[in-house]
């Protein structure tokens, strides 16, 4: 276990190396000096000293090598440096301010998909082939083709423009609001796009999983015991089914946040994935290559701990 | 040696038989799908409808009706007006342009640098392996669509860029299938009997390997083609894809969005393009997976 965990880890932070590398090289490769950003746009009387001056302040006189070093000591240390754009701001407060808003959005919003996905994976699978199953898959095919940022603008004007001239205020919600996050029912439409693709691949697993694990020996074993079917079921099928479940939650952490960065920016959510955004088209390098490389560290981390909640979940999962 | 060279081209045109048939089974499995071949026939149409937009619609996709800002669908104008008065129908119908050369020139790029990268890892192993390795784990601990957002900015965005940028992005699934296939199969007997005969390297990875694993690169590459038909709207939507005026479906989502409330007509009928497109192409992959790849058939 312990050579496993030290190697795993080591090939974790390479990769993270490599990202931070690689994010370095493309931010230097960016259209515009950053010198000429932090001046502004307009007419521009400044002197060639005026200009060194401010290229020794930011340490961009100095070798790219020596840039790279400084930067990556200053992530270590968690120092994040200062918006080039919002002047004077940390950027390490920019992604705190912005952190609660997707962890809340993205976590609700899991949590939702599972309560759904799971019990009608499982339900679709003992009745395999009943009108349920067929839901099920229909339901499962489309939640994967539907563009997020297209559902959710047909979520806004259905919700916004149709339900309350069909049925009027809805109860306990009220009006939801399209953009914006004012009070909680502005986490309602966004929750519930970034829920769709994923209750549509969980279910398809859960069920795919159920189905392998109902076929197995020790559920025929359970059965012949004479265990009641609600109890084979639920005690010995689900819960080795769950396994690939967790797999492949942590493994689509990757694509939950590409989901979040479209998400954000249609409902104008002032999450970290609109934060990206903004930051990448206002050429704001220093938020830009911070979130990159901390989005990096998140995916390599949720992967780690995937691989190693498998291990220790499952006993015969040998690790070499 | 003469009972050798008898046999050699008996057992040559044998194995080229049952190669065939081989790939007429997976036809026939593949037709038995009918989701998949209705997919099959709906993909053709699309790229019909692609060549020959301009014969589908005499619109001019980028001309500027005056007076006809986001008016509401009609017989003559089936999808209305956006808020440029520019007839909708034609800019989907062009736009389905953007779509599929993205969507299949970017799957190309990604699967030929995938089977390149696979084969090297899984062939030669060791460091070579491990280099490559900690790259594709590299890319696939990107959340892709940051990813493209950056490399779009950086290098500016256009229809060739995001081609480049998505095919070069998207290529590590497919080496780690390739790999893992490569790695299983260059232990078998007919490989190891090759190597034993003096066949080249490259000549085993070309002639032994790669046909062996052709299968689940062309179930993954039409399984994927949907994601990235998605990626490209998601781009064009957040104006990192194709550059306006040239219609794509993403880009004229986004360009009904700040007036979605009061002309949505000019968002849904570009999604729903976006559906249909990327259901189809998902029937069709997942034909092709119960064909070629029985072992990975969903039940």
């Amino acid at each position: 276990m312990i050579p496993y965990l030290t190697r795993r880890t080591l090939q974790g932070i390479l990769v993270i190396w490599l990202i931070s590398v690689a994010t370095f090289v493309m931010m230097r490769l960016m259209p515009g000096d950053p010198v000429y950003l932090l001046l502004g746009e307009g007419e521009i009387r400044i002197t060639q000293e005026q200009i060194d001056a401010i290229r020794r302040r930011w340490g961009l006189d100095r070798p790219y090598h020596e840039q790279y070093l400084i930067w990556a000591w200053n992530l270590l240390r968690g120092d994040f440096g200062d918006s080039l754009i919002r002047v004077g701001v940390p950027v390490r407060d920019m992604i705190f301010e912005a952190v609660p808003v997707t962890a809340k959005l993205n976590l609700i919003a899991l949590a939702i998909a599972l309560v759904v996905a799971i019990p009608s994976g499982i339900l679709a699978a003992v009745r395999r082939n009943s009108f349920f199953d067929y839901l099920t898959a229909v339901g499962a095919t489309l939640g994967v083709a539907l563009p997020n940022f297209w559902l959710a603008l047909m979520l806004i004007v259905l919700f916004v423009l149709y339900v309350p001239r069909w049925i009027g205020e809805l109860p306990l919600v009220g009006r939801i609001p399209p953009f914006g996050l004012p009070g909680w029912q502005g986490y309602i439409l966004p929750v519930l796009v970034l829920s769709t693709e994923q209750m549509a691949v969980l279910a398809r697993v859960m069920r795919a999983s159920t189905i392998e694990a109902l076929g197995t020996d020790y559920v025929r074993t359970a059965y012949a015991k004479g265990l009641p079917r609600l109890t084979v079921i639920l005690r010995h099928a689900v819960r080795n089914a769950l396994l690939p479940v967790v797999t492949v939650i942590g493994y689509r952490i990757a694509f939950i946040l590409s989901g979040t960065i479209v998400v954000e920016t249609v409902f104008a959510l002032p999450g970290i994935g609109r934060l990206f955004t903004d930051s990448v088209m206002r050429l704001d390098y220093q938020v830009v290559q911070s979130l990159v490389v901390l989005l990096a560290v998140l995916v390599v981390a949720a992967n780690l701990l995937t691989d190693l909640a498998y291990a220790f979940v499952d006993p015969r999962i040998r690790i070499e | 040696m003469a009972v050798a060279t008898a046999t050699k081209p008996q057992a040559l045109t044998e194995d080229l038989g049952r190669h065939r048939s081989e790939w007429r089974m997976a036809w026939r499995r593949f037709r038995a799908n009918r989701l998949a071949v209705i997919g099959l026939m709906v993909i053709g149409l699309l790229v019909l409808m692609a060549l020959f937009a301009p014969f589908l619609t005499a619109q001019d996709p980028n001309f500027q009706y005056q007076g006809m800002r986001g008016v509401a669908p009609s017989l003559e104008h089936p999808f209305g007006f956006d808020y440029n008065g520019r007839d909708l129908f034609a800019r989907v119908i062009y736009g389905s342009r953007v779509a599929l050369t993205v969507g299949l020139l970017a799957t190309g790029i990604a699967v030929v640098i995938g089977i390149v990268v696979g084969a090297l890892a899984g062939y030669f192993g060791g460091w070579v392996d491990t280099l490559l390795s900690r790259m594709v784990d590299t890319l696939m601990a990107f959340p892709i669509l940051a990813l493209l957002i950056v490399l779009s900015a950086v290098i500016g965005p256009s229809l060739w860029t995001t081609v480049v940028v998505i095919g070069a992005t998207g290529w590590a699934r497919f080496a780690r299938v390739v790999r893992a296939d490569v790695m299983s199969l260059k232990q078998q007997d007919f490989v190891v009997a090759a190597r034993a005969v003096g066949v080249r390297d490259w000549r085993i990875i070309w002639r032994h390997l790669l046909p062996n694993v052709l299968g689940p690169v062309i179930v993954l590459a039409s399984l994927g083609i949907g994601g990235i038909i998605i990626l490209e709207a998601a781009l064009s939507f957040l104006g990192l894809g194709v550059p306006p005026p040239t219609p794509s479906w993403g880009r004229i989502l986004a360009d009904g969005r700040p007036h979605l409330l009061r002309y949505p007509h000019i968002a849904f009928f570009p999604g729903l393009m976006i559906v249909i497109t990327v259901l189809v192409f998902n029937f069709v992959g997942d034909g092709l997976r119960d064909a070629l790849d029985p072992r990975q058939r969903a039940d």
